[in-house]
């Protein structure tokens, strides 16, 4: 079985964004950037499951500018097979539908048994991609998984949802987003390092699959949150209770 | 608090840009480690040290090494942390491919060598020892051996030791006492007593391979009369898996001012079974490949402590409200400006860094030689890598280390009274970075191998290696235009440089006491201009990166800034170095031992 994991090259977790002072978006010059996390633990999930020998490939795809090869190398240290870009213009953005048009093409050209998606990205948060997916593919889902099991030919999935787990069982091919516990990504070996070098990275364009990723919606203002206002101390439970009623929460 | 992320942008400023021109030239055997690959290892690198090594640091020295029943137990979760760094590849990445290892450049081991210093120098003496002892066996040992040995010392599976020191002689080798007698089927029985032995003993590997300096029965006396041999802790069955015990025990752990996480040990060999490496009486020779490339690595550790020192003191300085700016607030909404408003805080701040990028820049170079030395094509270029490397090797083990205990102190100096205290982190990089400057030969002794070894070797060619390179800069940029203060602040710092060479070599050749009274000294004047030469360079390189419009503006603009106050600030003290060379020994020899 063959695993198709989109991965996004985003702004790293560790960095504190700052807005433009135009307000159009956030900064993104010389800043640190990464592999989204929760696509992180797409790829470590879909490298387990090819070690327990219930998957033969994995193909690691991006939808970004040239520099996601980086974050494609990366995919491919940690143990992805083979990568494919699909090349945008730096700066250029791409709405969750167009990327997943992109990756529905990608999953006819190449035929996965499973799709392990990030369940969303930490930059827009849209959490849209692995459904419309799935959803374009015809095909079944199991979002926020904090387990994956591959049962012949079905997935058991289960799921963190509100106030529980919920286990739902799949028949492939299908897809699967990935939630914060399913597992925790590997360091990627030295040897694996020098060895994603060689593999192959194959780079596409939109076009190349007939998709159009002019965007649909326009930002028309991003800010920084508000700033928190520091708390006070009350000296008695009565006064809390008083403050509470005062501001209509009690 | 002990803070530290791998300052990337600088070292792959001096990987990738700094030193195209050194005259090294690319080498063939390295085609494969472009900007790319050298970022995704540099980048892996730096992930492991702050996700993995660097929450070790503390609780690592708070709880120490502990000796039980001939057992030294690491601090908690060192022994995941090691088996993490080896699965990862990390103990072989400069090792040769032929013995399993990943072949990766000296100039991004070195890299990553101060990465790991910086989060962890304690867990770094491991691997570290390790690595040494690869590069004395695969330079002497029998091909035996090194099949028996290499694959499993690269990989990280087995530890390795050197073994030099014992209880009444450590800079003076030529007392050493252990003895190997030879037996009829060609190994050695070892018995002595060994003290100051890093990582002699400890949980993380299934075998610790000591190499060991002894006595043969015909041994002349003196340094001429040493040998070196193997000792494995346990001997290897025909499998080559870990067999029967050896006859080498951990008598005692000694405890330190620091690098407590490190098991420093006093080693006992009982007729321990041992094999030569290398010619009987020749040791020293085979034990000097270990120790040059050990000293390189312990000048790394101290610009590794320097550079987490450095960022500590930074965080410090920032988060710190304390008093109001001198030229009235600079941040109004808050109860008091951050302590980084204030001049002195900026002076301490500003040598830390200072320090750090012209020894990182120098290292640089020095790797590069490394590589050219080992691998480049053309003999001339090995020829005179390796004498810039010889030159260079006590320079970069001393001055770093001095620099290093001046940083650890700097930042202990921001934090005040809470850098006293050890929850703030800070007070350990002193402890920790006061070793370097002792161990792997004192730094007053690298100072004696600069002036006495290195300075008149083959008609001051070493020195050549150095001085051409400079000198040329000098003169090729001595012109009118925004680098003029630097390249004659260089010049005259180099001028200085050459007074006192040749002051020394006149007076030494008549009176050796007065080529020692001048060596530190000395070190400190060659390294100072060292460092001068590497940040104009990286001025001029960072200016052109400007004028055409580079992306990275903060950095290069950064990079001049402090080179700017290396100059102004550092440089100076050149002048001072080279008054006391001057000076001579007379008042240093003056007063009677017995009115001390």
């Amino acid at each position: 079985m063959k695993i198709l994991v989109p991965v996004k090259r985003v702004i790293d977790y560790n960095v504190k964004p700052r807005v433009k002072s135009d307000g159009s978006g956030v900064d993104l010059a010389n800043v640190k950037m990464s592999m989204n996390p929760f696509d992180e633990i797409a790829v470590e999930e879909a490298i387990r499951l090819k070690e327990k020998g219930a998957a033969s490939e994995i193909v690691a795809v991006s939808v970004g500018p040239a520099k996601a090869q980086e974050t494609l190398r990366t995919a491919l240290a940690m143990g992805a097979d083979r990568a494919v870009l699909v090349q945008v213009e730096d700066g250029a953005e791409v709405e969750p539908l167009a990327v997943a048009k992109i990756l529905k093409a990608v999953a006819d050209e190449e035929a996965p048994g499973l799709v392990i998606c990030g369940k969303q990205a930490i930059d827009d948060d849209s959490n849209q991609v692995g459904q419309m997916l799935a959803a374009l593919l015809g095909r079944p889902q199991g979002t926020f998984a904090s387990a994956v099991v591959v049962e012949g030919d079905a997935v058991v999935v289960t799921r963190e949802v509100d106030g529980g787990l919920e286990t739902v069982k799949l028949a492939l091919p299908a897809v699967v987003t990935t939630d914060l516990r399913l597992n925790e990504p590997r360091y990627a070996s030295l040897p694996n390092i020098m060895k994603a070098k060689s593999k192959p990275l194959a780079v596409k364009s939109p076009a190349d699959f007939g998709v159009d990723v002019t965007p649909r919606l326009k930002t028309l203002k991003v800010a920084e949150p508000p700033v928190r206002s520091a708390g006070i101390k009350v000296p008695d439970v009565d006064t809390l209770v008083a403050k509470l009623k005062e501001m209509g929460v009690a | 608090m002990q803070v530290y992320d791998a300052p990337l942008r600088d070292m792959r400023f001096v990987l990738n840009e700094l030193y195209s021109d050194d005259g090294f030239g690319a080498l063939p055997i390295h085609a494969e480690f472009t900007p790319d690959l050298t970022d995704a290892i540099l980048e892996e690198a730096a992930k492991f040290c702050r996700e993995v090594l660097l929450p070790l640091n503390r609780p690592g020295d708070e709880e120490g090494c502990h000796l039980e029943n001939g057992v030294v137990r690491t601090p908690a979760g060192f022994i995941e942390a090691y088996k993490a760094f080896a699965e990862g590849g990390w103990t072989s990445l400069a090792s040769s491919p032929e013995w399993g290892g990943q072949g990766v450049p000296e100039a991004v081991g070195k890299l990553v060598e101060e990465m790991i210093c910086s989060a962890n120098l304690s867990f770094g003496l491991y691997p570290g020892l390790t690595h040494g002892a690869v590069c004395a066996i695969e330079g002497h040992a029998s091909d035996a051996l090194k099949a028996a040995y290499l694959p499993k010392l690269v990989s990280g599976e087995w530890a390795g030791t050197m073994c030099l020191t014992e209880p009444h002689c450590g800079t003076d080798l030529g007392l050493l006492r252990t003895r190997a007698v030879p037996q009829d089927d060609g190994s050695y029985k070892v018995s002595g007593a060994k003290i100051f032995i890093s990582a002699g003993e400890h949980d993380l590997t299934g075998n610790i391979v000591h190499l060991v300096l002894a006595r043969l029965p015909d041994a002349p006396p003196g340094i001429k009369g040493i040998s070196l041999f193997l000792v494995p802790k346990f001997l290897p069955k025909e499998d080559g898996t870990p067999g029967p015990r050896n006859g080498v025990t951990c008598a005692a752990i000694e405890h330190k001012m620091g690098l407590k996480a490190s098991a420093t040990c006093q080693m006992l060999f009982d007729n321990a079974t041992g094999w030569l490496v290398g010619e009987p009486h020749k040791g020293m020779a085979a034990m000097f490949t270990m120790m040059n490339a050990e000293r390189l690595s312990v000048g790394i550790q101290g610009l590794g402590v320097g550079e987490a020192a450095y960022q500590s003191a930074v965080w410090y300085a920032k988060d710190r409200l304390q008093g109001r700016s001198l030229a009235g607030a600079k941040y109004p909404d808050k109860p008091a400006d951050p302590i980084i408003v204030h001049p002195d805080v900026r002076r301490m701040l500003m040598t830390m860094r200072a320090y750090n990028e012209g020894c990182r820049a120098l290292s640089g170079w020095v790797a590069r030689a490394l590589d050219a030395e080992a691998h480049s094509p053309d003999p001339e270029v090995r020829k005179r890598a390796s004498d810039f490397v010889a030159l260079m090797t006590p320079v970069v083990k001393a001055l770093f280390t001095d620099l290093a205990s001046d940083s650890a102190n700097l930042a202990i100096q921001c934090y005040g009274g809470h850098g006293y205290i050890r929850e703030s982190g800070v007070e350990q990089y002193a402890r920790d970075a006061r070793i370097t400057m002792i161990y792997e030969g004192t730094n007053g002794v690298q100072a004696l191998d600069l002036v006495g070894r290195k300075l008149g070797a083959n008609m001051g060619r070493y020195l050549r290696s150095f001085f051409h390179p400079v000198s040329q800069f000098i003169e090729e940029n001595n012109v009118d235009g925004p680098m003029k203060p630097m390249v004659e602040g260089l010049a005259r710092a180099f001028g200085a440089l050459q007074l006192s060479t040749a002051t020394i070599a006149q007076r030494g050749m008549k009176d050796p006491e007065e080529a020692g009274a001048a060596s530190a000294d000395y070190l400190r004047l060659l390294g100072l201009v060292a460092m001068g030469y590497c940040f104009a360079k990286s001025t001029k390189i960072a200016g052109l990166k400007l004028f055409f419009g580079a992306e990275d503006k903060a950095f290069y603009d950064a990079k001049i800034k402090t080179a700017t106050y290396f100059f102004e600030r550092i440089l100076p003290q050149a002048t001072a170095s080279f008054l006391a060379i001057k000076a001579g020994k007379t008042s240093m020899m003056a007063l009677a031992d017995d009115a001390f």
